[in-house]
């Protein structure tokens, strides 16, 4: 299963190692990894292979949305599936 | 590969523009549970209601977590309740609105809809039971919606239901009226009542579907007005392809939502309503879309040109993304739920006269409209009479969700409270027609409904 990983916030050393850090403890795959900074506002998107996580899904969204309050970003996982039904025919 | 700008698009349209589903609505069929012994009739529904939805709100809640997409109702539809107790030896179906009540509660949905009768030709002795039972019903219990449908194109209008139909609804303000008389925000009278309509007040289990199946209702007024934005000043094509394509990337949220609800219950999946429903939010609203369009308040001449156009984008760019469109799908102009047509209604610029002209265009007619409580059963049976012929003409399906707030005039304000919003008690025209009203009988089917 393929999510999608979106972090939005003010931009401070150290977000992406710490988001990694938690995939990585999970065996959550980064397939790809695209980011800007506008104005000093991070904004990153993340496609990550969760098929052999090795927690549920639930609790990975929970465990990101809740150090994205730690680090004071926005951090959301969502299955890939609502963008590519919105955006591909 | 999905690309960042696309998923920033799909979380703006989320966060910023309140894109949601606004319901997934599972429909249950009661036939089965047929008894001449209302007590046992009563322990079938509820066990059947609370057996077949048991997981629907949490596999609800699931998808809305994986997927990040705000689901905001979890609703169930029964058979009408007067094809259910037909055989039953009682003479009032209150307890089974209290069954209903008690089984939705139990399962978490917030409304139940199905507390119905059909009635377009003729009532019979079940249906007049039920109609009946309904001050009483709605009065007694907080999550049951109650419908009737008063007249078809193919078979014209039921008068004597519509007559009848007046003073229920003012019994039911009468019944209700320390709160307001919210028990008629949960009662509407239809013509053409489609019967895989996922949204409530009118929701109910149609004779002709199977088992069980889940219909869900899309929404998105808000991400509608964000596109128009977008547009400003540029001619109807470029508004009609911008609106097309939007409602397009709204219903396919609302398609895959659908799909894994119908998958995850192991029910079949029946429609996506293509409706744009708004909410009290600010933001999320149809009066905006048309302000938006360029009208400067919605009642203003061009409204329902607006609404015609937004109508059918809606619906064209929809039924490409969807495999099974159905319900109403259509614009609801509800005043006390939309921010926008509150304000209008306040400004003094839409009167209840435009709001009809405005439902020969779209789909739900008159919805969520508070009036003196003074007004007589004869006008409001007249307001519904034309309601009902402008479906019965135009062949589509019209509504009237109509509330005599009893103890309130013209011009005072009403709070209904969540979903329902509130409202201003808009004008009626008290000129008589009771003498209309009480011919009794019905009005034959209209001349373009042979088609065989």
């Amino acid at each position: 299963m393929k999510g999608i990983i979106t972090v939005v916030g003010k931009d401070r050393v150290g977000i992406i190692a710490k988001v990694c850090t938690l995939l990585s403890e999970r065996n959550i795959n980064i397939l790809d990894i695209s980011q800007t900074i506008v104005q000093g506002f991070f904004n990153m998107m993340m496609i990550v292979d969760l098929s052999n996580s090795t927690e549920t899904f639930e609790k990975n969204e929970e465990d990101l949305e809740r150090l994205g309050e730690k680090i004071g970003v926005v951090i959301k996982l969502q299955r890939e599936e609502i963008f590519n039904t919105m955006h591909r025919i | 590969m999905i690309t960042r700008l696309e998923v920033q698009e799909t979380n703006k349209m989320i966060e910023e523009s309140k894109l949601d589903v606004r319901t997934i609505t599972l429909g249950i069929s009661l036939q089965d549970c047929a008894d001449s012994n209302i007590e046992k009739l009563n322990k079938k529904i509820y066990d059947k209601i609370t057996k077949t939805a048991k997981d629907l709100v949490k596999t609800g809640e699931e998808i809305e977590r994986e997927f990040g997409i705000p689901i905001v109702n979890k609703r169930i539809s029964v058979t009408p309740i007067s094809i259910v107790a037909a055989g039953c030896r009682t003479d009032s179906y209150v307890s089974i609105a209290h069954t209903l009540d008690r089984a939705a509660k139990e399962v978490g949905v917030n409304f139940i809809g199905g507390f119905s009768a059909l009635v377009q030709k003729g009532c019979n002795s079940s249906d007049k039971i039920l109609i009946k039972s309904i001050p009483q019903a709605l009065a007694e219990t907080q999550r049951v919606c109650s419908s009737v449908n008063l007249g078809s194109t193919r078979t014209g209008i039921n008068m004597d239901a519509v007559k009848e139909m007046g003073d229920i609804i003012k019994r039911t303000a009468e019944a209700t009226k320390d709160k307001d008389s919210i028990g008629c925000a949960k009662l509407v009278v239809f013509c053409n009542a489609p019967e895989d309509n996922p949204f409530m007040a009118g929701a109910f289990h149609g004779v002709g579907e199977r088992e069980c199946v889940i219909n869900v209702g899309v929404s998105g007024p808000g991400v509608v007005k964000k596109a128009l934005e977008t547009v400003k000043g540029k001619d109807f094509e470029t508004l009609c392809e911008t609106v097309k394509k939007t409602a397009f990337k709204i219903t396919r949220v609302g398609q895959l939502v659908a799909k894994e609800a119908s998958k995850r219950l192991n029910v079949p999946f029946g429609i996506i309503d293509l409706s744009l429903a708004p909410t009290p939010a600010i933001g999320d609203s149809i009066a905006e879309i048309l302000e938006e369009m360029g009208l400067e308040r919605a009642g203003a001449p061009g409204t329902t040109a607006a609404l015609a156009l937004l109508n059918d984008n809606v619906k064209k760019g929809g039924v490409m993304a969807s495999s099974y469109v159905g319900g109403l799908s259509g614009a609801f102009i509800p005043v006390s739920e939309d921010q926008g047509m509150i304000k209008a209604v306040e400004a003094g610029a839409l009167s209840l006269e435009k709001l009809e002209a405005m439902t020969c265009v779209c789909s739900v007619g008159l919805d969520m409209i508070a009036i003196p409580g003074d007004t007589s059963k004869e006008t409001i049976s007249g307001i519904i009479a034309d309601e009902m012929a402008i479906g019965m003409v135009n062949s589509k399906t019209t509504a009237v969700r109509i509330i005599p707030v009893i103890g309130k005039k013209e011009g005072d304000i009403v709070e209904f409270g969540g979903l329902l919003g509130y409202a201003p008690i808009m004008s009626v025209n008290n000129f008589s027609c009771k003498e209309f009203i009480q011919r009794g009988g019905r009005i034959p089917a209209p001349i373009h409904s042979f088609k065989n």
